[in-house]
C-alpha cells in the first residue's frame, strides 16, 4: 500500500470568530495513508478542533479564521466544500444518539447515500453489506429507542462506511460506553482498519482503553499545540502524559511506583507487548511491601433496602429482591450496564417511583410514605448533565431555589447559600450568571444547590462522564472533601478508575438484581461479575497475572492502598 | 418509554404493501371528491368504498376507537350548530320547502334542511376511514418520503421525519428534568397554586429548551457531515417503487375523483348539489 500523506497540516492555526485567542497554533502534522493514530489532550486543548478541521465542519459550519495550510488527500480544505470532504473523511461523533437521524437502523445507515441520489436497489444492497460489517445486519428495522449505546455507535460507524471513505475519524468514541462495550468498539475499529486498509484517527482522552489494540502513533495536544508525537512505547517511557493532565495506563503507574525505569525497550505501550521478565522482579518486591493503613470504625447504617422489588408493568420486574446496606459516611459506587436498573434504583430512593415490595429504610425508618419533597431534604439527586438541572440565569438564585420554594426566611437563605457556595469553591462567583461558568463549575453549582438543603446523602448520576483526567480529579477530590465532612455519597458510574480509586464499596446490578456487593477491588478482579456487568478487569489485575503474583487481588489492593496512603500523603 | 405519534403496527396485506405515495394520492383524490360533491348518493358510494378498503387493511377497530369518538362528538356538535345558526339554509339551496314539523316560527324542520345537513356530516364522516387508513398503514418514515415524492421540498419533509425521531427523546428528557426539579421541592401537582405551578413548569422548560437547542446544533452538524442538502433532490431508502397494485389503486382514486366531477357536470347539470325536490 502506498504510504503517501493523506493529511498534512503545515504551520496551521485556527481562531473561532467568537473567541479572543486562537484555539490552534503552529500545527505541523502529517498522517500517512493506512496509519492509525490517537490524538489525546485534556478538555479545551484543541483536540476536537483538529478533528473539526479535518472533517470540514471548520471552516464550513463553524466559522473562524484559518492560517497556514491543511491538505486532505492532496486538496487544500479551504478550497473544497464540506460535501466533497465527507467523501474522504467519515466522522463518527461522540454522541451517537444525536448522530442517529433516521427512524430506523437501515434508514440511518442509508442517510449519506440518500443525499447522494443513489438508486434504491443499490442503496439497500450497500446498507445490508455495511450493516453486516458492524454486525447490525439483523437490526435493520429497529428504531433507535430499541438499541443500546454501543449498537447506536455501530450504526453511526456503518453510516460513514457506506461512502467508502479513506479516513475514519472517531471523536471520543468511548465517552458514552460502558467499559466492556468500549473494548468491543476499539476492537471493531481495529478490525476495520486492518481489513479495509483505512486511515484511522481516534480522538480520545481515555488512552489506556484505546491502547487495548495497536496504534502507530500517539499525538498529544496541549493548549492548542502539538507537544508530543511518538509511538506508544516511547510515550510511556517519556512520562509526558501525567504532567499534561492525561492519565497514563495504570500498569505503567504501578511500574513507576515499583521504581522501574520505563524505557522504550521494555515496550510498555501496551500490556500485551510489555517485556514481563524485565519488570517482574521489582513489581513482586514492591507488592510485598507492608503499608500501615487506618482501620475505620463501623458507623451506623444510613440507608438500606430490604427485599425490594420494583416494576413499571406487571410483565417485567425492573428491580428484584434488592438488599443492601450503606453506612453513614461511605462513598459507594453503583455499577452495571445501561438498563440494568441503576437509575431506577436511584429513582426509587428519591421517591420518583415507588417500590412494589419490600422497603427502603433511612436510619432504620421505613420511608415509604415520604414525599419526593421530604426525601429531597435528605437525599440530594444530581443529574449527569448540569444543563438539565439549572433553571435560573444567576448562580445565587439557582442555589437558593430549593430554599425559596420551602419558604425559608431571606436572611437564613443568604447565609446557607453562602455556606454552600464556599464549600463548592464558588463563593467568588456568587453574583455571576451561570452561563459564564465551565462545565465542571456548572456541575458544582448543581451540587451546591443540593447541599444548600443540607442533605445527608448525595446521589450522583455519572459525576465524571465526559471529563478529562484533570477535571475528573477536581470533581472527585471535591466529592471526597464533602465526604470527609460527613456526607454519604452514592455514585452511579461506568468509570472503573473512579470505582477503584474513590469508592471502597461497590454494588453491582445486573438485570435488576444485585450480583455483587463488596470492595471495588474484589469486584474488578472477579471475572464472572465483571463480564456479566459489562465491566472490564483492571489492567492491574492482568499485570498481576502476567507477573505471576500469588494473590492478584492483593496486588490490586496494594496499588490502591499505596496510592492512597503513600503517594497522596507525599503530595 | 415509547411514545409514538401514530400507533403504526406493521402488517402484511394488500393495503400495507401499497407505497406511501399511492396512499397519499388516493387519500387526496377521495377527500377532494367528497369535498367537491354535495350529492349524497355519491358520498355514500365513496364511504362504502373506503370502508371496504379499511376492512381489507385488517386494522383493528380498537386502534381508531378514540379517534372515532372525537369525530362523532365533533359531527354532533356541528350538526346542532348548523341548525341553530341557519335552520333554513336547505330551503335556500334547493329552492323548495317541504315542512315536516316545527319547533317555533324560526326553527322549522324541512326535508331540504335535513338532506343538506345529513349530506354535510356524511362528507366529514366518509373521510374518517380513509384518513385513518392513511395514517395507520403508512410507515412514519415512508410518510416523509411520500410527501417529498408528491412534490413537497425534501428539507421540509425531512424536518417532519426528524420531529418523529426526536419527539420521544424530548419527552423523556422533560420527564427526567421534571423529576430532578421535584426533588428540589418544585411541585407540579394540584396541591400547588395555579400561578406557582406555571412558574414551576417554566423552571423545567428553560433547561429543556437550552438542551434541545444544543441537540439541534449537534444534529445539524451530523447531517452536514453526511452530505444533507448537497443536491436539489434526494432518494429515499424506504421509498417503494410503484408496482401493479399501486397503479390500480391510483387508477381507482382518479376514477373516484372523475366520478365526482362527472356527477356534478353531467348528472346534476353543473350544480354541486343533488336536488331531488324539483322533478
Amino acid at each position: 500500500m502506498d504510504k503517501s500523506p493523506v493529511i498534512e497540516f503545515k504551520n496551521f492555526g485556527f481562531k473561532y470568530f467568537a473567541q479572543m485567542e486562537p484555539t490552534l497554533y503552529d500545527i505541523d502534522l502529517t498522517i500517512n495513508r493506512g496509519e492509525k493514530v490517537v490524538i489525546v489532550g485534556p478538555s479545551g486543548s484543541g483536540k476536537s478542533t483538529i478533528g473539526h478541521c479535518i472533517n470540514g465542519l471548520i471552516p464550513f459550519s463553524l466559522k473562524g479564521e484559518i492560517s497556514g495550510s491543511l491538505k486532505v488527500c492532496g486538496e487544500e480544505t479551504k478550497n473544497c466544500d464540506i460535501f466533497s470532504l465527507s467523501k474522504h473523511v467519515g466522522t463518527v461523533l461522540q454522541d451517537s444518539d444525536g448522530q442517529f437521524v433516521g427512524l430506523s437502523v437501515g434508514e440511518d445507515i442509508a442517510f449519506a447515500l440518500e443525499n447522494d441520489l443513489v438508486p434504491v436497489d443499490e442503496m439497500r444492497e450497500t446498507v445490508k453489506r455495511v450493516a453486516d460489517i458492524v454486525d447490525m445486519g439483523g437490526h435493520l428495522k429497529s428504531s433507535p429507542h430499541e438499541l443500546s449505546g454501543g449498537q447506536k455507535q455501530r450504526v453511526s460507524f456503518a453510516g460513514v462506511m457506506v461512502d467508502d471513505v479513506d479516513i475514519l475519524l472517531f471523536d471520543e468514541p468511548l465517552a458514552n460506553l460502558d467499559p466492556a462495550t468500549g473494548k468491543t468498539a476499539i476492537a471493531l475499529i481495529d478490525d476495520v482498519w486492518r481489513q479495509y486498509e483505512k486511515t484511522v484517527i481516534i480522538i480520545e482522552h481515555r488512552l489506556e482503553d484505546v491502547l487495548y489494540r495497536d496504534v502507530d502513533r500517539i499525538i498529544v495536544i496541549s493548549e492548542g499545540r502539538i507537544v508530543a508525537d511518538m509511538t506508544p512505547d516511547e510515550m510511556m517511557a517519556s512520562g509526558v502524559l501525567p504532567g499534561l493532565g492525561i492519565r497514563e495506563p495504570l500498569y505503567v503507574t504501578a511500574m513507576k511506583y515499583a521504581g522501574i525505569d520505563v524505557t522504550p525497550d521494555i515496550h510498555a505501550g501496551r500490556l500485551e507487548t510489555l517485556d514481563i521478565d524485565a519488570v517482574k522482579e521489582p513489581l513482586l518486591k514492591w507488592a510485598a511491601q507492608k503499608i500501615d493503613r487506618e482501620i475505620e470504625e463501623e458507623r451506623p447504617v444510613i440507608l438500606e433496602a430490604e427485599d425490594m422489588d420494583f416494576q413499571y408493568t406487571s410483565r417485567r420486574k425492573i428491580l428484584q429482591n434488592i438488599n443492601f446496606k450503606i453506612h453513614e459516611g461511605e462513598m459507594v459506587s453503583i455499577v452495571g450496564t445501561n438498563g440494568a436498573g441503576k437509575s431506577t434504583l436511584a429513582k426509587v430512593i428519591c421517591g420518583f417511583v415507588h417500590e412494589d415490595k419490600g422497603c427502603i429504610k433511612y436510619y432504620g425508618e421505613n420511608i415509604k410514605d415520604w414525599t419526593i419533597k421530604e426525601r429531597g431534604e435528605r437525599f440530594g439527586y444530581v443529574m449527569q448533565n448540569p444543563n438539565q438541572m439549572i433553571s435560573k440565569p444567576m448562580i445565587y438564585d439557582e442555589v437558593a431555589l430549593g430554599l425559596t420554594i420551602r419558604g425559608v426566611p431571606q436572611e437564613q437563605i443568604e447565609e446557607r447559600v453562602n455556606q454552600a457556595l464556599r464549600v463548592c469553591g464558588l463563593y467568588p462567583f456568587k453574583k455571576w450568571p451561570v452561563s459564564a461558568l465551565s462545565f465542571g463549575q456548572k456541575k458544582r453549582v448543581t451540587i451546591a444547590s443540593m447541599l444548600v438543603l443540607d442533605p445527608q446523602i448525595l446521589i450522583l448520576d455519572e459525576p465524571t462522564a465526559g471529563q478529562d483526567y484533570r477535571h475528573y480529579t477536581d470533581i472527585m477530590e471535591f466529592l471526597k472533601s464533602l465526604n470527609d465532612k460527613g456526607v454519604t455519597i452514592i455514585m452511579i458510574t461506568h468509570d472503573m478508575h473512579l470505582m477503584l480509586e474513590y469508592t471502597p464499596h461497590a454494588i453491582v446490578i445486573h438485570d435488576g438484581q444485585i450480583i455483587g456487593d463488596s470492595t471495588a477491588v474484589s469486584i474488578l478482579t472477579n471475572e464472572e461479575i465483571a463480564s456479566k456487568a459489562s465491566l472490564k478487569l483492571t489492567s492491574l489485575y492482568d499485570l498481576a497475572l502476567k507477573i505471576g503474583a500469588d494473590d492478584p487481588e492483593g496486588f490490586v489492593d496494594h496499588f490502591i492502598t499505596y496510592e492512597r496512603e503513600v503517594v497522596r500523603r507525599e503530595d | 418509554m415509547k411514545t409514538k405519534l401514530f400507533d403504526y403496527i406493521e402488517r402484511d396485506n394488500v393495503i400495507f404493501r401499497l407505497s406511501g405515495l399511492t396512499k397519499l394520492i388516493c387519500f387526496i383524490c377521495m377527500t377532494f371528491s367528497v369535498m367537491f360533491s354535495y350529492d349524497i348518493r355519491y358520498i355514500l358510494f365513496v364511504t362504502v368504498l373506503s370502508c371496504i378498503f379499511f376492512w381489507m387493511s385488517k386494522l383493528k377497530f380498537r386502534q381508531i376507537r378514540l379517534m372515532l369518538i372525537y369525530v362523532a362528538i365533533f359531527l354532533a356538535l356541528n350538526f346542532v350548530l348548523t341548525y341553530l345558526f341557519s335552520p333554513a339554509y336547505g330551503t335556500e339551496i334547493y329552492g323548495t320547502t317541504h315542512e315536516l314539523f316545527r319547533f317555533s316560527n324560526r326553527y322549522t324542520v324541512t326535508e331540504e334542511q335535513l338532506l343538506y345537513q345529513i349530506t354535510k356530516i356524511m362528507k366529514y364522516a366518509s373521510m374518517v376511514p380513509m384518513g385513518m387508513l392513511f395514517l395507520l398503514t403508512t410507515n412514519p418514515s415512508e410518510f416523509a418520503a411520500s410527501l417529498n415524492r408528491a412534490g413537497v421540498s425534501y428539507k421540509a419533509t425531512y424536518a417532519l421525519s426528524l420531529t418523529l425521531r426526536y419527539f420521544p427523546d424530548i419527552i423523556r428528557e422533560y420527564n427526567d428534568i421534571a423529576l430532578a426539579q421535584q426533588s428540589r421541592g418544585l411541585d407540579f401537582s394540584k396541591k400547588e397554586k395555579f400561578g406557582q405551578r406555571v412558574k414551576n413548569v417554566v423552571a423545567v422548560m428553560v433547561p429543556l429548551i437550552l438542551s434541545t437547542l444544543e441537540r439541534i446544533d449537534l444534529i445539524s452538524n451530523a447531517m452536514d457531515l453526511r452530505s444533507f442538502g448537497k443536491h436539489k433532490k434526494r432518494t429515499w431508502y424506504v421509498a417503494e417503487p410503484l408496482k401493479r397494485n399501486d397503479f390500480i389503486a391510483i387508477a381507482i382514486g382518479l376514477l373516484v375523483l372523475l366520478g365526482s366531477l362527472a356527477m356534478t357536470f353531467f348528472v346534476n347539470g353543473g350544480s354541486r348539489f343533488w336536488n331531488p325536490f324539483i322533478k
